[in-house]
């Protein structure tokens, strides 16, 4: 009997491992390369051999990396908060006031989101040509809400609609009026809802790459992820792999600290969605 | 129908003193519905509604779900628009005017706190958007507080509430807001046994305390008759009667209204009219027998079929066949100061159901029972009641 069980248990945590180390290990492995300079780099190393942190440096030194991470930040903190704010106004008239099409029009923000992005790629190109946002950073930002919004609306609308009426009613007798009713009693509620889908959005908007590469010119403009894949070496016929490698490190542990901040809420956004009283 | 007085542009606004009370005089018209509809689409919910409620008057809604009696709370509240007729509180009409503006607090059932806000800042939410000043509004809210004993309750979240202090929360939240007119809205229903007890008793000192007219509605029998000044009994969308509690349950105006009140309910029986007299009728029952009622004829001729009426607790029974209503008792269920007797009468649609101190026969025997005729209702063949005599 014991043995069987410790033989479950075993083969439990070996999945575990199994499955930790297909998660991790290419991110391992970047941060290996990272570490490495020279031909270093083309020998396969499963430990760290040199700890050298030149590649972080010439990353800075030799391109625009600085620039890019800014781009990045700023694209990425406004979307998420242009999606938020759009995001809530309309989940409130989504889930809280009745008028006809309310469904259709749910459906249709749905729809969207099923487009694959070359496919509006063309369309959105032109759109920003005319708005005059190409290689402008508010460009990207209008572009990448396209697939931030669609989530964004679905899961505030769904929790928002978990919010009892009483409350909203409660609100209304206490003379509130909708713009108070959804900042001062439903925003407050709706945090684990707003960091996930916010959290979502950042990640979306920070890694996104095809929209970036297309809507940008110049180097001033780029956001990480286009400025990494064109990050050029010494000479054309060398990629500078270790800069990469390092350049990749950094622009992703922003991300696991935000993740680790709001692990949490996160959870909780995800799973609950009603408020008891 | 109770007379039309709309204490015409009674400007309560600011003048509301640490009562709550208005400055409407006690006995005034608070509410006035005249001829009040309200439907969804194509279902109508409420028609027709009168009522006029006064001030500092304790009214109570009652009828069974779905009756329309919280639709017709919430058109007072302002939180349903009215689809016809007219709603007017202290002589103004209020058809189209914002709930926060009709001077009225409402206490819901699941007390709807703000999830987010100590209790004090749930009483304050009102205050501040109402731009009540703060020292003011801190008044308020200690006085709230102190009159419900929740005080050292100030600082917590509604999460660390008990069932009864979260609801004597809400209460407080209305209370704050120095309304002319408290809306509750089936607000103990959420509350154990016991707990509901002990409010109905708090409500109705509160009531006494405030002199502020209360508008309750409630599913609860008990409630209604123990709380209310006067009752409204609504069935179907539309009123059945409004009057006193205990008017209502000695002269029910309908059939409806009679069955509704009382527990265990009233029994009704069906007969023809065979004699009438100057205040008094006699009725042949169905299922045999003769019961002669203390009502004014009215209009009623020998030969309407009627339904005949009698509380449970009215009936005079005496064991053995002794002609005239005869019955076999089918189970006798002892609640320890009275008992309830299941009497089966052939040929009479559903029991006879009667409460009695002593029990004078046994499970299969034989009873003969009596009626006063004081205590008998007659009601049409439109459910209508005929008048008592008294």
């Amino acid at each position: 009997m014991t043995g069987k069980v410790a033989a479950r248990k075993g083969l439990f945590y070996l999945l575990v491992i199994a499955i930790i180390f297909y998660t991790l290990f290419p991110f391992y492995y970047a941060i290996l390369s990272s570490l490495k300079t020279g031909t270093e780099l083309f020998s396969v190393d499963y430990f760290p051999v040199t700890w050298n942190l030149g590649n972080y440096v010439s990353v800075f030194r030799d391109n625009p990396f600085a620039t890019n991470i800014w781009n990045s930040v700023l694209v990425s903190f406004s979307t998420v908060a242009l999606s938020l704010f759009l995001g809530l106004t309309a989940a409130f008239a989504l889930a809280r006031i009745k008028f006809r099409g309310r469904s259709l029009l749910l459906l249709t923000i749905l729809g969207v989101s099923m487009f694959p992005q070359v496919a509006v790629l063309s369309g959105m190109f032109q759109m920003i040509r005319s708005l005059g946002l190409y290689n402008h950073l508010p460009g990207l930002v209008l572009a990448y809400m396209i697939f931030t919004l669609p989530f964004t609306v679905w899961v505030l609308t769904t929790f928002m609609r978990e919010l009892p009426k009483e409350l909203e009613e409660a609100a209304i007798m206490d003379g509130a009026s909708s713009w108070t009713i959804l900042t001062r009693v439903f925003m407050p509620l709706m945090w684990p809802a707003l960091v996930t889908t916010g959290l979502l959005a950042f990640i979306a908007a920070w890694n996104e790459f095809l929209f970036a590469l297309t809507f940008t010119l110049t180097n001033d403009e780029r956001t990480v992820p286009v400025g990494i894949a064109l990050m050029s070496g010494a000479s054309t016929h060398e990629i500078p792999w270790g800069n990469i490698m390092a350049a990749s490190v950094m622009v992703t542990l922003p991300l696991v600290v935000l993740v680790l901040i709001f692990q949490r809420r996160i959870v909780s956004g995800l799973t609950a969605g009603a408020v008891k009283g | 129908m109770p007379e039309a007085n709309p204490e015409a542009k009674n400007d309560t606004k600011d003048k509301t003193g640490p009562s709550g009370n208005g400055s409407s005089k006690a006995g005034s018209t608070c509410i006035l519905m005249r001829g009040v509809g309200k439907h969804f689409g194509k279902t109508r919910v409420l028609e027709k509604i009168d009522l006029d409620i006064k001030t500092g008057e304790f009214c109570v809604f009652v009828g069974p779900s779905g009756c329309g009696k919280s639709t017709l709370l919430r058109l007072i509240a302002g939180l349903e628009s009215v689809s016809s007729g007219d709603l007017s509180i202290d002589g103004q009409r209020m058809n189209d005017v914002e709930p926060s503006k009709r001077g009225i607090a409402m206490v819901f059932q699941s007390y709807a706190l703000y999830p987010h806000m100590t209790v004090y800042k749930n009483l304050a939410f009102g205050l501040k958007l109402g731009q009540v000043e703060q020292g003011e509004a801190d008044r308020r809210i200690r006085e709230a507080a102190r009159m419900l004993q929740i005080e050292q309750l100030l600082d917590r979240l509604p999460k660390q509430l008990s069932g009864g202090q979260r609801q004597r929360v809400a209460i407080g939240r209305a209370i704050t807001r120095q309304p002319k007119i408290f809306l509750f809205d089936e607000p103990l229903s959420n509350l154990d046994a016991a707990l509901r007890v002990s409010m109905r008793s708090e409500l109705s000192r509160l009531h006494k305390q405030l002199k502020t007219t209360m508008v309750y509605v409630t599913h609860d029998q008990v409630e209604a008759m123990t709380m209310a000044d006067r009752i409204v009994i609504l069935n179907a969308g539309h009123v059945e009667q409004f009057g006193p509690p205990l008017e209502v349950y000695h002269r029910p105006r309908t059939v409806f209204a009679a069955g509704f009140l009382g527990s265990p309910k009233m029994n009704f029986m069906r007969g023809d009219i065979t004699e009438v007299g100057g205040d008094s009728v006699t009725v042949k029952l169905t299922g045999g027998g003769n019961v002669k009622a203390a009502v004014k004829p009215d209009g009623a001729k020998v030969g309407d079929t009627v339904t005949v009426g009698f509380r449970p607790e009215h009936l005079k029974i005496t064991a053995g066949d002794k002609g005239g209503l005869t019955a076999t008792v089918q189970l006798v269920e002892d609640l320890g100061d009275h008992s309830i007797m299941h009497l089966d009468r052939d040929a009479v649609e559903g029991r006879v159901l009667a409460k009695v101190e002593k029990v004078p026969a046994t499970e299969g025997q034989t009873v003969s029972f009596e009626i006063p005729a004081a205590e008998c209702h007659v009601f049409d063949a439109k459910g209508m009641a005929l008048a008592r005599r008294d």
